[in-house]
């Protein structure tokens, strides 16, 4: 499984991101994202509940954990798409409480979602220009005038035809959304998102439903971010890849930070572990568990 | 036995009358609010009543002359649409749906209720106010015309000034519908979480489709009181349902589809009806009477209708591409 989607170069790691003991909550040196206390239940389920966290600059963060640890959730609260019950998070020192989602987007924190959405019966050109931002003939009573926005949208066209160019969906521009394939949806999606410069990128699980083929670009794609300046935080389940890319690694369960560190430290933390596995993994319960002891067993051999 | 060149001379009239216009001016606005924007919005027809009362009352209660007229019912429907929209445009496409066919509703019976008849005149409705509009008319007295299409100076005018506005407000939809504008506008038909990730207000994009869109409604309800008096009962859901006809007929995001989607169904309905009701007269459909056939040619138009959405979706000028992907 590994070895299709390992790249022949390895990436850059970014190290010393954090001061102090790495750690559920531990501080960060130049930190883009911080949340504090940031909690949001659902009736008697608490899907969130974040003591402190941050996020590093110009580092790519993985935030893993099982099914229903409140990754998305999480996210939807970052980005406004969704209101925590009560806590404060700011993103490059401004607060994000009570910002609509608009404008978070506006400040440049760009999210894309688990299941992709792609603006179906537009074409690919289209979704890409919706991206850019601070668009004159977004204005209603300008947008009748096509000569006072004209220029900027051929400037507009101009850097999607190139980022679609990087992201080999150029022979498609003139395609309904609709008709590309799920990989090159989720593809889609993050070259939208590159159209307004982001600082911050979030990707909710990038790699969910892509080929193998695919996943290997997508992978070159995040680390062309991180090279270019940009801040990546994504939702990801395949451990192959986020201990090849990721910098940092941030671990949820049941609403939590349970730990974060670098991605070789963090796989072999005994809280990790709990958190995928339950905190009896060890003790036979049965049969049934096994199979995915022997998966985790592997993993951290294949890291030693 | 039957008159073919009055049916198809009165089925051939309906395709320039100020009706017709009207229709096509309502589709369209329900074009920009439903195929462009994706908002339902099932009380066109109160925007059409809130038109036709605004003018009427402004000119006959109030003396306004014609453009302050226009402008009152402009207001008027720009202040329906915020009520509308403020308390349902965050949420779910079925909530405005609701709100606006009740929302219809309440304006008919508020104009309908005999506790304002001095204003709205109640149920007999309202005549007596095309002075204003008829001395504008820079036609000289007298008819004009040939074949079906001979009228006098008035009915000329209404003419003229009804597809004046058709023509104009189309090609104003043509134009923000491919502007930047329009594509933040058809993505949030798409995907309205998508298109506020990518840093858009969609609920302000939102309320500027369904105030548009309502104007144009507004405008439409003007034009169709001009060849005919005021009357609430004109204002039902069915106004509604028979504009959405129209759209789907035409193509629902399509410029053209509303307005010549308006024409074919004027024409179709006056040819049934015409039709129907000489064919009863000479005898031929001895179980059907006058007032019954007068009913028929509503459900020969639901006939066709049917035929046109199972047979082509996409409306007569809608692009097939579009509905080969189900979403």
């Amino acid at each position: 499984m590994s070895s299709d989607t390992t790249p022949t170069s390895t990436p850059v790691k970014t190290t010393g991101l954090h001061v102090g003991d790495a750690g559920p909550g531990c501080r960060k040196v130049d930190p883009i994202l911080i949340a504090d206390g940031v909690k949001r239940s659902f009736g008697g389920l608490t899907a969130v509940d974040v003591a402190h966290v941050e996020v590093p600059r110009g580092a790519i963060t993985a935030l893993i954990g099982p099914n229903g640890a409140g990754k998305t959730t999480f996210f939807n609260l970052l980005t406004g798409f969704d209101r925590p019950d009560s806590g404060k998070w700011e993103f490059d020192g401004r607060s994000l409480a009570h910002v609509p989602a608009y404008r978070v987007a506006r400040m440049g924190l760009i999210r894309t979602f688990q299941l992709t959405k792609a603006l179906g019966l537009l074409t690919v050109l289209d979704n890409m220009k919706l991206g850019a931002k601070g668009q004159i003939g977004e204005n209603l009573f300008r947008s009748i005038l096509p000569f006072l926005w004209r220029k900027q949208d051929d400037e507009i066209e101009a850097k999607a035809l190139e980022i679609l160019a990087r992201f080999k969906l150029d022979a498609k521009k003139d395609d309904y959304a609709a008709s590309l394939s799920g990989g090159q949806r989720k593809l889609l999606e993050m070259a939208r998102a590159l159209m307004s410069d982001p600082m911050l990128v979030m990707l909710d699980e990038p790699m969910a439903g892509v080929n193998p083929a695919l996943t290997q670009s997508l992978l070159d794609h995040i680390l062309d971010l991180k090279s270019q300046g940009m801040t990546v935080l994504f939702v990801e389940h395949d451990m192959h890849m986020v201990r090849h890319i990721a910098d940092w690694v941030i671990v949820m369960a049941e609403g939590q930070i349970v730990a974060e560190g670098d991605p070789h430290t963090v796989m072999q933390d005994p809280a990790v572990i709990d958190a995928y596995l339950g905190a009896h993994h060890d003790t036979d319960i049965g049969a049934t568990d096994t199979g995915h002891v022997e998966a985790l067993k592997e993993l951290i051999d294949d890291e030693q | 036995m039957i008159d073919w060149t009055a049916i198809f001379s009165n089925a051939a009239q309906e395709l320039i009358s100020p009706t017709t216009a009207a229709y096509a001016l309502a589709a369209l606005g329900l074009a920009i609010h439903f195929g462009y924007t994706g908002l339902l919005n099932f009380g066109q027809a109160g925007f059409m009543a809130l038109g036709a009362y605004g003018y009427a009352i402004s000119i006959l209660t109030f003396g306004f002359p014609v453009w302050a007229a226009v402008l009152v019912g402009v207001g008027a429907s720009i202040v329906f649409a915020l009520i509308l929209g403020i308390p349902t445009l965050r949420l779910r496409a079925d909530y405005l749906a609701i709100v606006t066919i009740a929302a219809a509703e309440i304006l008919r019976l508020t104009f309908t209720t005999n506790t304002f008849a001095s204003v709205t005149g109640s149920a007999s409705g309202l005549q007596g106010y095309k002075t204003g509009f008829a001395e504008l008319n820079p036609i000289p007295p007298g008819t004009y015309g040939f074949g079906p299409f001979t009228y006098n100076a008035y009915d000329w005018w209404i003419r003229i000034v009804g597809w004046s506005l058709v023509v104009i407000f189309a090609i104003v939809t043509w134009l923000i519908m491919r502007s930047p504008w329009g594509r933040v506008i058809k993505g949030i038909r798409e995907d309205e979480d998508a298109v506020r990730a990518l840093g858009k207000n969609v609920y302000s994009y939102k309320m500027q489709s369904l105030i548009l869109g309502g104007v144009f409604g507004t405008l439409a309800g003007m034009i169709f009181i001009l060849p005919r008096s005021v009357v609430p009962a004109n204002y039902q859901t069915s106004l509604t349902f028979f504009i959405y006809a129209i759209l789907l007929l035409g193509g629902a995001a399509t410029i053209l589809g509303p307005v010549i989607g308006s024409m074919i169904f004027w024409v179709l309905l006056s040819f049934f009806s015409g039709f129907v009701a000489r064919a009863v007269a000479a005898g031929w459909l001895p179980f059907m009477t006058q007032v019954q056939a007068g009913q028929l040619r509503f459900i020969l138009v639901g006939v066709a209708i049917m035929l046109i959405v199972i047979f082509r979706p996409q409306g007569i000028f809608g692009n097939k591409k579009e509905l080969a992907f189900v979403k």
